[in-house]
């Protein structure tokens, strides 16, 4: 098969090469390389190792599990664009089960995802969309007949190792936040003992999929994890940090409205609620929408979608500290110092002409 | 004056010394601290670095602050017996006794008594107030683990991310600023109070160390 770009037009025929059973130009791919080189964050120099490693390995067999979830996850893939998603397809993985774009459907379906699982046992990489939901016996998510648990048991079970993408699957998502219904966890408490990576956030950056499966590819292993099994390439440092609206933060250059003149001049949204200082993840460098932009460029604070139950921790979204609990809805920390504060003055003013009106016991007992 | 009064040395350098840091660094803390959770001053340009300025200070405060903390914890240890921890703890029937008495003294239900050192109820604010502040300390290092991997943060602090949301961090960082606020009005005001009744000297006393006790009172 060839592999066209707009430059491969212009230029004409070009050096091609070998992807398995695939050719695709050579420009492409040497430039796909250097784009996973560099949001692994390695050397410009590591992209011919990654060549190296995709020519010659067999491309991985893939199975694409999707739960509770609302399949952002999926849509993020098919809109990846460096590489794009027939590059992830041809070149780095066999994508050989996802339900949402696979063109078998029913009983087949099935069969080709269990036969991954048996001819490729312990070789196949499994990555899950969607959280797992465990009450009732996890009758609230079942595909063709089993529960959502019951299938990745199986399926994970035997996996080399599994990417949950979204934060579903990585930490129960939206689908865990209070109440939580339906009992829905992430894999990595649903399925213990597995193998696993998280790349959490609403939806998974596509880039950091590819790139940790071309990681794995190239090194034979998983990219350097946290405690909370993401990876340092992509979470190991705050949106804040890499924000390019910091310089407006440490100025002091705050956006105070929607639409007021600092946000139209593309102020720091701090006081909005951004939760950018709290939240790990590399929006600012990857962005989104082949690198077109991502929430704070476009205007709108980060929710910390890739931090651990941000639905209920995170919240409110537009404001800088949580409510108080205990307290009205409206009552604000600041609300409650000054209440503090006032209440603190008024019993010493109180104290102090208690005293003023009382003075005679002390002085006839001998103090003076 | 109907009694002898002596000059007592109450309160030691070192304990002289911590308390107007610590005061230096919550007045510092405060104002920076207040700041940084809700910009109160409007930057006109780029070229300016408020927020920058506010967290540099509020950091170097931080860090004064917890010196200050250990200074008087080690004086605790090697200091008069009115700089001993000791003072602070309530926990014996007698000094629970003491605090309630105090509470119904500053309450005018009964006649007050002059102390040397710390009251029980002080001792126990203070306990409290300490108590406060170490979780004031451990916030802090634990927000700014957020930015800082290395293992002085990790012990500092970064080990109540595993115990708290960030968010929580840093709602009761931001509350408990408040209380410690509250406690230095009441702080300031009881001090007056009881200086004015019992004529110890005490509001002198944190500069100099020296209290008036009178003689009857001595051995308190």
């Amino acid at each position: 098969m060839k592999f066209l770009s707009d430059d491969s037009l212009d230029e004409g025929p070009e050096s091609m090469v070998a992807i398995g059973d695939k050719k695709v130009s050579r420009r492409d791919f040497m430039k796909f390389c250097t784009a996973m080189a560099a949001v692994l964050a390695l050397p410009e120099t590591f992209a011919g190792t990654i060549a190296e490693a995709i020519e010659k390995k067999q491309r991985p067999y893939v199975v694409w599990l999707e739960f509770q979830d609302c399949a952002g996850d999926s849509e993020s893939m098919l809109r990846a664009s460096k590489p794009t998603i027939s590059q992830i397809v041809l070149d780095v993985i066999s994508l050989d089960y996802h339900e949402t774009i696979m063109a078998p459907s029913g009983k087949q379906a099935e069969k080709s995802l269990m036969d991954v699982v048996k001819n490729q046992k312990g070789k196949y990489i499994a990555i899950v969309e969607g959280a797992i939901p465990l009450k009732d016996g996890g009758v609230y998510c079942c595909i063709g007949g089993r529960t959502a648990l019951d299938i990745a048991k199986e399926v994970c079970g035997n996996a080399a190792f599994t990417i949950n993408v979204g934060s579903c699957s990585c930490w129960g998502g939206i689908a865990s936040a209070n109440p939580n219904p339906t009992g829905a966890v992430g894999v990595g408490e649903a399925v213990p003992g597995i193998t696993y990576v998280n790349l959490p956030g609403c939806p998974m950056n596509v880039e950091n999929v590819t790139a940790t499966i071309v990681h794995y590819l190239t090194f034979g292993n998983l990219p350097v994890l946290d405690s909370r099994h993401r990876p340092y390439f992509a979470h190991g440092k705050t949106v804040h940090e890499n924000c390019e609206r910091r310089a407006h933060y440490d100025a002091g250059q705050f956006v105070r409205q929607w639409g007021d003149e600092g946000h139209r001049q593309g102020w720091c949204l701090y006081e909005m609620g951004c939760k950018g200082p709290v939240a790990h993840f590399n929006c600012p460098s990857v962005r989104w929408n082949g690198a077109t932009s991502w929430p704070v460029q476009g205007g709108h604070g980060c929710i910390a979608c890739a931090s651990d139950h941000n639905w209920d921790v995170a919240y409110p979204f537009y404001g800088r500290l949580p409510k108080v609990p205990g307290f009205g809805i409206e009552s604000t920390a600041d609300k409650i110092g000054a209440g503090l504060a006032a209440a603190t003055a008024a019993g010493l003013l109180v104290h102090g002409i208690g005293r003023a009106i009382s003075p005679k016991k002390d002085k006839e007992e001998g103090g003076e | 004056m109907k009694y002898e009064r002596g000059r007592v040395y109450t309160w030691e350098f070192p304990v002289r010394f911590t308390h107007w840091i610590n005061f230096l660094c919550v007045l510092a803390l405060s104002v920076t601290g207040y700041y940084v959770g809700r910009p109160f001053i409007h930057a006109y340009s780029s070229t300016q670095y408020i927020m920058g300025w506010m967290r540099f200070i509020h950091f170097v405060a931080a860090y004064a602050f917890l010196m200050s903390i250990i200074i008087r914890l080690y004086w605790s240890l090697v200091g008069n017996k009115h700089a001993c921890i000791c003072e602070w703890l309530p926990f014996t029937g007698e000094k629970l006794k003491r605090v309630a008495d105090d509470i119904k003294c500053y309450l005018f239900l009964s006649k007050s008594s002059c102390h040397v050192g710390h009251t029980a109820l002080g001792g126990l604010t203070y306990l409290l107030l300490f108590l406060v502040f170490l979780f004031e300390v451990f916030s802090g290092f634990a927000l700014y683990s957020v930015n800082h991997s290395g293992v002085i943060w990790a012990l500092l602090g970064g080990w109540l991310k595993s115990i708290m949301e960030l968010s929580t961090i840093r709602l009761y960082h931001h509350l408990f600023m408040y209380v410690i606020l509250v406690f230095a009005m009441v702080h300031v005001y009881i001090a007056w109070f009881s200086d004015s009744r019992d004529k110890t000297g005490l509001m002198g006393s944190i500069f100099t160390g020296y209290k008036f006790i009178a003689e009857k009172d001595m051995k308190q």
